[in-house]
């Protein structure tokens, strides 16, 4: 068995890399994806799960997320993590919040506000990873309490935005050329929000930064190897601590879509956003032992997570508790598949 | 003179050298200023033949803490990680506990079931969450912090789903008494089960080779596989007797406010269980630990919330102190800082010495 085995790998190398490589769990989740999806539009056909528009709604109130994914997926790729995300999505819809109703000020500033928070999350942390080489963990951890304390230090009541200008971001329809009819016989197009749309700019533009640039190769190199990323001359806690800022700014950038999508800032918004956002990049292909995940594959990691939402809300009477189970348990199940095959290839 | 000089330095040194030389200065600063803010503070009253005042209270809320705080630096030890689960957990035990006391009543006035049976089972269910945790951290080689990160979202989830979304409550004397007072004491039975955890636990490490063992992995696992111990199992084992006291501590956070509220139990203790360990004196990279400064640790933590309320700090915004206070610590024990003040303490030599000539 072993020997015919092996003779097939020697024939056939190509198919043997493809079956071990981490290109594997990327497969096993876009299959979990359409599996999951054409389940939920046969269990649910009568109700609406298999419209256009509940596919888009995948990418409507998640699309903070793809972004935020986006940035753990870089820092993940070095070997580092940030699960300071949440609370950073939290400081910014309240600072958003607050700026704009308390403070008089326009949607522009607001939104340039958010994106100096995020920098500033990125670099404080970046720093402390990068050059004084403190565990990412610890750091993040703190990180992440910080900006829920901070936000509640903004403010502990719940602000409702009515600024113009942002509602006006918020509520432009983009309409699709496809759509459904309804029962009169009227076509409802689909439609996405502008949200959507910078998300999968932002996806698209990450995506080929580490595919293409210089600075996408030296993630992967460093999170791969960092001994051997020092040897060949790179700046390593040069690198790691861009990788740091670029995940703050894009937590930022997340952090202003969410609000966009929630239109209020409040102490306990975005909470376990960072478990959604690392298990979104672990599930989507990107190892924990970093060097290893592409954007791509985060996107499915979050539409999977969408889809869980949106199978369980229209089921209707299983608590919204089961959504984080249900995503905790799947994390679970790719670290430990993540785990068996690291196991494998170092016994090789 | 110059002898003298010296040994006063080396004195310093050895001051200064010892573990436990941070967090009793740490503790001590902190009860100073409450000395200043509030000249009461060290006052104890009897009232009613309960022991009242500002210190009592502190040693009192800290209990949960403390115990956290033990299983904790065992964690930290033997893994190099740490386990962020513990809040999760002890909601998780909490329910599990008050849900088989009110027998899936939502308030009940007496035991549906024996005490000794809900807590036994609060245990155990609190246990075999560390060994999930530990069966991810040593046998599937997953960072600590991820590993635990799944049941610090997931655990209040479950817990909920135990309740049924509710809070239980049980309004039985027996199970108060445990958040409460026993019999005549004086003093809480969580300062109780505090103590008896630390002393079991310090008993424990210091007449089996347990202790020894969890150094030596924290310090280097493959080395301590080489030399015959099994770290996996030993790593694996941390976990559990962290989660079983997370149960413990789970258990007496219920029977203080004698129900089982899933969103509130535990809430952010895992970071001040994380400072008391660091602020104990411990390497959050695991190898030597000194379960005493985690103690003292977890006292001065207790200490600084109960200031900071007493500043008109809103619980909601206590993170943002404590956040700080572990950076500053973290980045104080950090190789690269030390480095840098052994560098420059090394160049002000230098400086010093070329002057002389």
């Amino acid at each position: 068995m072993k020997a015919s085995n092996e003779k097939a790998v020697a024939a056939n190398p190509m198919a043997k890399k493809k079956l071990t490589g981490t290109g594997f769990l990327l497969i096993v989740t876009i299959a979990l994806f359409f599996v999951m999806y054409i389940a939920g539009m046969i269990v649910f056909a009568d109700k609406g799960f298999a419209n256009a528009q509940m596919f888009l709604n995948l990418f409507v109130s998640n699309a903070g997320l793809i972004v935020i994914a986006c940035g753990l997926t870089i820092v993940m790729i070095t070997g580092g993590i940030d699960i300071s995300v949440g609370s950073v999505v939290a400081l910014v819809c309240m600072t958003v919040a607050d700026l704009m109703e308390n403070k008089g000020a326009n949607a522009y500033v607001a939104l340039l506000m958010a994106l100096v928070i995020g920098l500033l999350f990125g670099v404080v942390q970046g720093f402390l990873v990068s050059y004084l080489e403190i565990q990412p963990f610890i750091v993040t951890l703190a990180g992440m309490f910080f900006g829920r304390g901070m936000t509640a230090i903004v403010s502990t009541d719940m602000i409702a935005i009515t600024n113009e200008t942002f509602m006006k971001w918020a509520k432009f329809k983009i309409n699709m050329p496809f759509g459904t009819v309804n029962r009169r016989g009227d076509f409802i197009a689909a439609y996405i929000y502008p949200t959507v749309v910078i998300a999968i700019i932002v996806l698209i533009i990450i995506a080929v930064l580490l595919k293409y640039s210089k600075f996408g190769r030296k993630l992967y190199a460093i999170g791969g190897n960092q001994q051997s990323a020092m040897m060949m001359g790179l700046n390593v806690k040069r690198t790691k601590f861009q990788a740091y800022i670029l995940d703050g700014f894009l937590a930022g950038l997340g952090g202003f879509l969410f609000c966009l999508n929630s239109c209020a800032g409040f102490v306990e918004q975005a909470k376990g956003f960072e478990m959604d956002a690392i298990s979104a990049s672990v599930i989507g292909g990107t190892l924990l032992s970093g060097g290893v995940g592409t954007p791509i594959g985060t996107l499915f990691g979050v539409l999977i997570k969408g889809t869980i939402t949106s199978l369980i809300t229209t089921q209707g009477t299983l608590s919204s508790w089961w959504v984080r189970i249900t995503l905790s348990a799947l994390l679970c199940f790719f670290i430990v598949l993540q785990s068996v095959i690291g196991t494998l290839k170092k016994k090789k | 003179m110059s002898k003298t000089s010296e040994k006063d330095t080396s004195f310093i040194k050895k001051l200064t050298g010892n573990r436990l030389f941070l967090p009793i200065v740490c503790l001590v600063v902190v009860l100073l200023i409450n000395l200043i803010k509030t000249p009461t503070f060290f006052a104890i009253s009897i009232n009613n033949g309960v022991l009242y005042g500002y210190i009592i209270d502190v040693i009192n809320r800290a209990s949960e803490l403390v115990i956290l705080a033990v299983g904790m630096t065992l964690v930290t030890a033997a893994s190099g990680g740490q386990d962020i689960s513990v809040g999760a957990v002890m909601a998780v035990a909490g329910a599990v506990c008050c849900q088989i006391l009110s027998g899936g009543e939502v308030s009940v006035n007496e035991f549906a079931n024996p005490l000794v049976l809900a807590i036994v089972v609060a245990l155990i269910v609190a246990g075999i969450c560390g060994a999930f945790n530990g069966l991810l951290v040593s046998y599937f080689n997953i960072q600590p912090m991820v590993a635990t990160l799944i049941l610090y979202t997931a655990g209040r989830g479950i817990a909920q789903l135990v309740t049924g979304g509710q809070i239980t409550y049980v309004r039985v004397g027996t199970y108060q008494a445990i958040g409460g007072y026993i019999g005549g004491s004086p003093v809480s039975t969580p300062i109780f089960l505090a103590i008896i955890t630390v002393v079991v636990v310090y008993l424990v490490l210091k007449h089996t080779a347990l202790g020894l063992y969890i150094e030596c992995v924290g310090i280097n696992g493959s080395a301590s596989r080489l030399v015959g111990l099994n770290s996996k199992m030993i790593k694996f084992l941390t976990y559990v007797i962290c989660g079983v006291l997370a149960g413990i501590a789970g258990i007496a956070a219920s029977g203080r406010i004698y129900s089982a509220d899933a969103n509130n139990i535990g809430l952010n203790l895992e970071m001040d269980a994380i400072l008391a360990v660091a602020l104990g004196g411990n390497a959050l990279g695991g190898g030597k630990f000194s379960l005493m400064g985690s103690v003292i640790g977890a006292y001065t933590i207790q200490a600084l919330t109960t200031t900071l309320y007493a500043m008109n700090v809103s619980a909601d915004q206590l993170p943002v102190y404590k956040a700080i206070v572990v950076i500053v610590i973290v980045v104080l024990q950090s190789p690269v800082f030390q480095k840098f003040l052994a560098e420059r303490k090394a160049k002000k030599a230098v400086a010093v010495e070329g002057g002389q000539k």
